[in-house]
Parts: C-alpha cells; sequence; structure tokens
C-alpha cells in the first residue's frame, strides 16, 4: 500500500510510550507474516486521544490470548507463538480517525476445518472493545494449509453447468412473489409459468418457510411438478430452489431429503441459519449430488456500514470455505447496495483460483483458493432486462441473474416476462461473441432483438428507464467511485 | 415443440455467418469444437454422438464448418450442436454450447405421472415422435 | 442481430475510383517486401516473383473493390528448388503477405510431409488429411516433398486419397486456404505431369536457385551474428574455401549446410576454449569463430581423398 508519508513507524511508537498492548508482545513493526499465517486487516476507529498503534494491538491481543491484565499462566505456554501479532498500521485514505490494521496469527490458533471457531476467534471479542469506537473486518487471507482443511462448495460452477447441461451464458432466475401468502398451488403456478417462459431457475424468497399459509411439504409437492411439467415442455433441466431453512437442523435434514426423494437438482438456506448449520447442510448436499443455493439474509445489519462490521468479502471468503454453491452477492445496478468495482471484488473472490491484490476492487491481499471449488454469484434484486448488457459487462458469463419483480410484473404476464429476461440475454451475448461493444451498443442491440420479441419490446417499455442511481456507502477507499447506473 | 437447450435457442436459427462469429470466438480463446448430434432430445440424454473428435489446433472456423456440413449431409434431420471445450485448470469443461440443427418436425417430451406414497410422483420424460 | 442498414447501403455502391498507392501503403505489404529484401541473403529471381505477386493481388483487390471482378483468384503455389533454398522461410512470408491483402484470414503456416496426411491404414488416409486441412484453413498449407504423395508403382497406395481431398478443398475452399508444393524442380515437374489437376490448380510457380558462394558466405556471416557470434579474418576465408568444396560433395543443401557446420564449428570452439584457456575469457574470444574451428572439418579431409584419388 502506497501511505508511505504517514505511515506510523512502529518501533519509534513503540519505544515512545506505555503501550499496554504493545507492551505485552501484540504489537511487532518488524513482523514478517509467514506464508502459513491467517492474516485480518481491520479498519479501526479508536476512542479519542488513543494511539492507533495500542489499538491494533489491543485487536491483535483482544483476538487471540489476551485478558486485560498480565497473567503468570502464560509462563506455562509457548505464548509468543500465540499471540496475533498487529505488524502493521496505515491511516485510511481520506478519512481521518481511521486506521487500516493488519493482524497475523499463527496457524495453531485455529481449528480445522470449523469457520465457527475461526469467526469465534477473530470476531469473538473485539467489535465490542471500549477502546475502539468502531471496528470492521476488512478482508483475510487464509494460508492454502489451512484452505485444504475445508470441502468448499459442494457442487461448484463447473459440475453445476454440467449437471444442468447450461454453458456460454448466464443463469437466469426469479424469486416468486409475492413473498407471502401464497398457496402452494397459487405458489407453484408462478414457478411454472417463470420456467416455461425460459428461465433456468425459481427461486423460494428468504423467508418462505413453513407458515400458516403454505405448508413445506405443500410448497415442495407443487413446485416439482412446476419444475417437471417445464422440464418436458422446453427440454431443459429446470430447477426450483426449495427454501430448506427451518428452526432445526433435524427439520431441515427432513425438508432437504423431500426435495431430494421429489428430484430437485438444489435446495436453498439463509444465512442465518448459522455456520455450523451451513457446514452440515453443505455435507448433506455433497454427499446428494444436491446444488446448495445461500441467500445472503442479514447480511446487510453488519456490512452495510463502513466504520464498522464485516466486510461482504470477508463472509464471501468464509463461506467459499464453508462450502455452498450460490451465493447472493450484489448487482451493482440494481436496487441494493453496492458499488461496481466493490461487487466485482466480491464476484472475483467467490469464482477465481487465485485472488490477485485489487485494492480498487477492495481486495486486499493474494489468496490461493487451493484448488477450492468456485462458488456461482447471484445477482438478485431490482434488475431488468433493460440492462442485460451492464449486467453481462460487469459480471460476464458465471453468474444467476435474478430477475423477480422483472419477471413477474411484465405486463403481458410472466412467461412474456421470462421470455423477455432470456431473449435480451441471448442476444446480447451472441453479440459480445461476435465482437460488439455492448457497453456502448447494448441498448441498440435490445431494441433490434424486441423489434421481433414483443414480449421484450414490452418489458424495455416498462422498465427501460429504471435505476438505482444512490450513492453506495461501501465503496473502495482506493478510487473514487463512479455513479451506480451509466 | 422447439426445445431450448443450448445458448441461443431463443433466437431465431443462426445464419451460417452467425455460427461462424461464434466459432471464432471459440478459437480465439483456445478451446477445442466438438460437433455432436442426436435424435433423442432429452434433457438427461448427456451424450449425443460424436461427429469426430473434438477439433484441436484450429485458427480457423472453415475447418468447422467443413465438418459441420458433413455433418449436416449425413444427418440432416437430427440434432446437432456444437460444444466448446477448454483444458484450462479450473475449467476441463464445455464452456459453450448451442444447437445448429434441429429435426424438421421436433419430436414432444411426453411427461408420466406416476403415483408414490404420500401424494409423491414421480416423473418420466420421454421424447415421442 | 447484426442488424445495421446503413453501413451495408454503404457498401452497395462502389468507388468509382481506387488509388494503388493508397492501398499498398495501407495494406503493409511494402514492409514485407523490405523484410524480405533486407533479411534474405540473394533469392534475387524470387523476389522479383514475390513483387509481381503482390502487384497482381492488389490490382485483383482494386479491381473486386470496382466490382469488375468477383471470383477469388487461384493462389496456390509451387515452390521448386533444391534443399536448403530458403523455400519455409519464403512461405512464411507469403502467409503473411497474403494475411495482409487479405486473401487468407488468419495468415498462419501449417508445413507437413506426406507422412501428415497418408495413413499406414485403409481409412486412415481421410481422417489424417481432413485433420490437417482444419488446422490449416486460414492459413497456408506448405506440403514439402509433395512429390511423395504420388506413387506410381503402387496402385493402392493411400497417397491418391489424400490427393483427391486435397485437390478437392483447393478447388472448393480457395477463400479458406492457400496450398503451397514444394520439391526439387525436376521431380515436381514429373509429379505435375502425372498429376494435372494439380498442374492446373497452381497458379504462381517459383523456381529457388541454389546460392552462390558468396551468397552462402554472407548467409554465414548473418547466422553467427544473429547468434552474437563472428568469423575473424582467417576463419573467414576458410570458410569461403569451405564452402567451395562442400558444393561438390554429397548432400549439399545450400543454407542448411551452413547451418550444420557452424553449428559444429561452435562446438569446437568451445572445447578449443576449454582446452587452451589458462584464467577468465573475455567476450571477445567467447564470440570469436577461428580458422581452427572450421579447418578440423571432414570437409577438407574428403577433398584431400578425393583430389589424392583423383591425383593417383
Amino acid at each position: 500500500m502506497d501511505s508511505t508519508t504517514t505511515e506510523i513507524r512502529g518501533k519509534e511508537r513503540y519505544k515512545a510510550g506505555v503501550l499496554k498492548y504493545a507492551q505485552m508482545g501484540y504489537w511487532n513493526g518488524d513482523y514478517e507474516p509467514k506464508d502459513t499465517d491467517v492474516i485480518a486487516l481491520f479498519r479501526i476507529t479508536p476512542q479519542d486521544g488513543v494511539d492507533p498503534i495500542e489499538a491494533a494491538a489491543a485487536v491483535a491481543g483482544e483476538s487471540s490470548t489476551a485478558t486485560w491484565t498480565v497473567v503468570w499462566t502464560d509462563r506455562l505456554t509457548a505464548c509468543d507463538s500465540y499471540r496475533a501479532k498487529a505488524y502493521r498500521v496505515d491511516p485510511v485514505p481520506g478519512t481521518p480517525g481511521q486506521y487500516f490494521c493488519y493482524v497475523a496469527y499463527d496457524l495453531i490458533l485455529f481449528e480445522e476445518g470449523s469457520v465457527a471457531n475461526l469467526t469465534a476467534s477473530i470476531i469473538g471479542n473485539v467489535f465490542s472493545f471500549k477502546p475502539l469506537k468502531a471496528a470492521r473486518l476488512e478482508d483475510m487471507r487464509f494460508p492454502v494449509a489451512y484452505v485444504k482443511t475445508y470441502k468448499g462448495p459442494p457442487t461448484g460452477i463447473v459440475v453445476e453447468r454440467e449437471r444442468l447441461d447450461k454453458f456460454g451464458k448466464p443463469l437466469l432466475g426469479a424469486t416468486t412473489k409475492p413473498k407471502l401468502g401464497l398457496s402452494g398451488k397459487n405458489y407453484g403456478r408462478v414457478v411454472y409459468e417463470g420456467l416455461k417462459g425460459g428461465l433456468d431457475f425459481m427461486k423460494d424468497d428468504e423467508n418462505i418457510n413453513s407458515q400458516p399459509f403454505m405448508h413445506w411439504r405443500d410448497r415442495f409437492l407443487y413446485c416439482m411438478e412446476a419444475v417437471n411439467k417445464a422440464s418436458a415442455e422446453t427440454g431443459e433441466i429446470k430447477g426450483h430452489y426449495l427454501n430448506i431453512t427451518a428452526g432445526t437442523m433435524e427439520e431441515m435434514y427432513r425438508r432437504a431429503e423431500f426435495a431430494k426423494e421429489l428430484g430437485s437438482v438444489i435446495v436453498m438456506v439463509d444465512l442465518i441459519v448459522g455456520w455450523t448449520a451451513i457446514q452440515s447442510i453443505s455435507e448433506w448436499c455433497r454427499a446428494n449430488d444436491m446444488i446448495l443455493h445461500m441467500h445472503r439474509a442479514g447480511h446487510g445489519t453488519y456490512t452495510r456500514q463502513k466504520n464498522h462490521g464485516i466486510s461482504f468479502r470477508v463472509i464471501a471468503k468464509w463461506l467459499r470455505l464453508a462450502g455452498v454453491d450460490h451465493l447472493h452477492a450484489g448487482t451493482a445496478v440494481g436496487k441494493l447496495e453496492g458499488d461496481p468495482m466493490t461487487v466485482q471484488g466480491y464476484y472475483n473472490v467467490l469464482r477465481e483460483a487465485k485472488n490477485a491484490v485489487d485494492l480498487e476492487r477492495g481486495v486486499f491481499f493474494e489468496q490461493d483458493w487451493g484448488d477450492l471449488k468456485k462458488v456461482m454469484p447471484v445477482a438478485s434484486g431490482g434488475i431488468h432486462a433493460g440492462q442485460m448488457h451492464q449486467l453481462l459487462s460487469l459480471f460476464g458469463d458465471d453468474v444467476v441473474l435474478q430477475f423477480g419483480g422483472g419477471t413477474i410484473g411484465h405486463p403481458m404476464g410472466i412467461q412474456a416476462g421470462a421470455t423477455a429476461n432470456r431473449v435480451a440475454l441471448e442476444a446480447m451475448v451472441l453479440a459480445r461473441n461476435e465482437g460488439r461493444d455492448i457497453d456502448a451498443e447494448g441498448p441498440d442491440i435490445l431494441r433490434a432483438a424486441a423489434r421481433w420479441c414483443k414480449p421484450l419490446e414490452a418489458a424495455l417499455d416498462t422498465w427501460g428507464s429504471i435505476t438505482f442511481n444512490y450513492t453506495s456507502t461501501d465503496t473502495s477507499d482506493f478510487v473514487p467511485t463512479p455513479a451506480v447506473a451509466v | 415443440m422447439r426445445i431450448t437447450q443450448g445458448c441461443f435457442s431463443f433466437l431465431p436459427d443462426l445464419t451460417d455467418d452467425q455460427i461462424v462469429a461464434q466459432v471464432e470466438y471459440c478459437l480465439s480463446n483456445d478451446w477445442a469444437i466438438g460437433i455432436e448430434f442426436t435424435d433423442d432430445p432429452h434433457p438427461r440424454n448427456t451424450f449425443w454422438e460424436m461427429w469426430g473428435n473434438p477439433m484441436f489446433d484450429l485458427k480457423d472456423a472453415a475447418g468447422v464448418m467443413m465438418e459441420l456440413k458433413a455433418c449436416r449431409k449425413a444427418n440432416p434431420d437430427s440434432y446437432i450442436r456444437l460444444n466448446a471445450f477448454d483444458s484450462t485448470r479450473g475449467f476441463e469443461t464445455v464452456r459453450m454450447s448451442f444447437i445448429v440443427n434441429r429435426p424438421k418436425v421436433e419430436p414432444k417430451l411426453d411427461l408420466t405421472r406416476t403415483d408414490v406414497m404420500g401424494r409423491r410422483m414421480d416423473y418420466t420424460l420421454k421424447a415421442m415422435r | 442481430m447484426t442488424d445495421t442498414p446503413d453501413a451495408s447501403k454503404a457498401v452497395d455502391q462502389p468507388p468509382a475510383t481506387v488509388d494503388l498507392a493508397v492501398e499498398f501503403a495501407a495494406s503493409g505489404v511494402g514492409e514485407i517486401l523490405d523484410e524480405l529484401d533486407r533479411e534474405l541473403v540473394g533469392l534475387k529471381p524470387v523476389k522479383q516473383r514475390i513483387r509481381e505477386i503482390a502487384a497482381l493481388l492488389l490490382v485483383e483487390r482494386a479491381r473486386q473493390k470496382l466490382g469488375l471482378s468477383t471470383e477469388t483468384p487461384t493462389l496456390h503455389m509451387s515452390f521448386t528448388g533444391n534443399p536448403g533454398t530458403g523455400k519455409t522461410t519464403v512461405a512464411l512470408r507469403m502467409a503473411n503477405l497474403l494475411h495482409r491483402l487479405g486473401y487468407v484470414r488468419k495468415g498462419h503456416l501449417v508445413s507437413v510431409t506426406r507422412d501428415d496426411l497418408v495413413g499406414q491404414y485403409i481409412g486412415h488416409t481421410a481422417p489424417k488429411t481432413k485433420e490437417i486441412l482444419k488446422k490449416a484453413m486460414g492459413g497456408v498449407l506448405f506440403i514439402d516433398e509433395a512429390y511423395y504423395l504420388y506413387r506410381p508403382d503402387n496402385e493402392r497406395d493411400y497417397g491418391q486419397e489424400a490427393i483427391e481431398i486435397l485437390l478437392q478443398v483447393m478447388e472448393n475452399q480457395r477463400d479458406d486456404l492457400v496450398v503451397i508444393l514444394a520439391g526439387y524442380g525436376d521431380r515436381m515437374d514429373k509429379f505435375f505431369a502425372s498429376n494435372p489437376g494439380f498442374r492446373s490448380r497452381i497458379a504462381h510457380h517459383i523456381d529457388f536457385p541454389d546460392y552462390s558462394d558468396d551468397e552462402l558466405l554472407h548467409i554465414a556471416e548473418t547466422m553467427l551474428e544473429g547468434q552474437n557470434y563472428h568469423l575473424n579474418a582467417e576463419a573467414r576465408a576458410l570458410m569461403a574455401h569451405y564452402i567451395e568444396l562442400r558444393r561438390a560433395q554429397p548432400l549439399f543443401a545450400n543454407a542448411r549446410s551452413i547451418r550444420n557446420a557452424l553449428d559444429r564449428a561452435r562446438l569446437r570452439q568451445a572445447n578449443r576454449l576449454f582446452e587452451t584457456a589458462s584464467g577468465p575469457v573475455g567476450a571477445e574470444e567467447l564470440s570469436t569463430i577461428k580458422a581452427e574451428d572450421i579447418a578440423m572439418s571432414r570437409v577438407f579431409q574428403i577433398a584431400e581423398a578425393m583430389s589424392d584419388k583423383a591425383a593417383s
């Protein structure tokens, strides 16, 4: 990082003050992280008058061995290696009072294959720590040795595509709407219409579980009737993300088993079920050849604010380790939070075999994923056919584009809505492959296709001009962020 | 019934010029093109017959078009698709696939429902000519 | 979906005139011709023929623009000459030239011999030949010693099958590839005589003369220069003598013989440095080929033996 002018020199600080955590050995400005260290990058806002170095040391201490005072029992251990070491503190560019602090953790501090253990260490205590006004976990680097203790996504992008027999373009989906109140039969109708019209997937929403208006079993039966009938009508493999999120693990397994018996290719859970439940259901999916769709329900409570919480890129990394196949990772052009480059950063974390440092996209570390499978990102929320060129240009082929309102709200009906999206997508992929500049010619390409495709024409006329052009809160600190919609 | 497998089934059937452009895109990515044909459009019919091996090290679409022409001549009333194979580590799979020939009258996929216990249904698809 | 009515309208109206000088400059053909002149020693008649062909193709292209001709001209060629006279090198440049002029789409060269085209068993030849043709499409297929495809002594030789496929593609897919047949002049003549199908499909014959002794010496020096070596004055004189003697001996292959001789000279130089050097050696010594590195060649012994025999 190029903040050489204002960089705080560790050694001098160390000599100058009476810095308690630093004195205890949680600060070492000369430390060179080992290849086998886990590294965490925190954005911290120390309380007024608290030295950033001391604050960084405190973060290292509170996320590893420290307690508020010195204990003699430390002397019974090789405590040097158990202490996390803050080794670098940089002021955040353009944001006085905030600092990026880098902390290295020895590999021995972590249990293999347990996101619960990892998160208990890294975010267990430190976010409530009084000397900090706020703290945010911005990014993490995992050594390959640690990555290899996880099985990762049960299916992965490559196998998912082979299983679905769908290649060379983004997958299309839609969330069944309205979210609440539909009976199983009415719900299945929406699923059938969307799939027959041309979508690859339909989806339960995060809060569709088993409420009084629709028992889960009823929903599963009607949805699978819709899936199979649509398959027969199109010759394609179709899917519906059956949400198996429930109050207990036992109930989740029950629903998962039923989905499997019905021949569903995919099930879904919400992020709020927790890390252990996610890893368990991932195990089940691996054992049963099931694609696992993850809805990131609830993440906005801790990922959105820039000064406090956890960046979504860290959540994405944890979920790739924990093992999900689909993950909602933002749209950049839709109604939900996220500027284009930061969102691309999340996508890269999910899809690349190896991430390079890319500060403009918020990726602070090189990360080798050790051949862990790739997660298919899902773009969902307030997107429509008129943005197809932007979506394809931003995200490439390996993504599920979900048009909920943009399908079901189509003036000519759900099938027409689905067809409009499918035609827009295929026309855009064809044009891109022909070497046309879809960023510039996108609207023309869509209009040309709309000339022979009435549903697309209607979609463009209805939504063509809608954008959600609000400033994002979670943007990169290293580039001026452009407006969301172009 | 129009089968909508492959990349471009919702568009009007591609002309040969359009096919050439897509093949050139694949070749520019160093993907090898394989030609496959079948009479059975069942969505789980994974292994269509290969019209020869995938073509490696081609520089130009003309070679693919020569084989496609021959395949069409031998199987005028079959489904024919082009698959593009990528040997890059981490992919090592088909990266693109699209239909380039269809039967004059496409078969219908017949859906058979068999009642099982507890309102469950077993579904079977079969192509009917 | 490539719906651009305005652009297509513009194409419908052919221009009234074509500026050949502008076309020439825009095509970049001049650079290739200059490169040929600069980088290839000798080959005067070859370069002249290539200039003529380039001019013809440029005019042909202009005629097409004016709507005066519509057919793709036949561009298949034969390169005849002894081994080591630069046929493959020129074929590479020719592929590039045809690409710049828009007569082949990609401009690569696929170089093959009979073994790449003809199978050992029944049914093997057609797939093999087609495989090569597919790889060559968009570029130039260079068939060295093409006459081996035809073996009149064996009626069931599979070479005939390859020939038939080649002829068909050479006729029907002139847009897709250009074929260059190469080999010794006399044997190519016989080959064409018994395969009129080929003869009639070849538009340009280029004959590659043997290099003169001076040209070969020049080639030797250029080759060494490319590897950061040079001959000292004595070695240069000896090399000239070497060339004179080598030409008279069997299996002489022009530039290829020179390359082989220089490879061996570098080997001897290395040995010499190891055996004689005491202490550090400088760049000058490391890059100088001396007379003794050449004098050890068998060519001199053979020549001596031959003259002894003649004397006795």
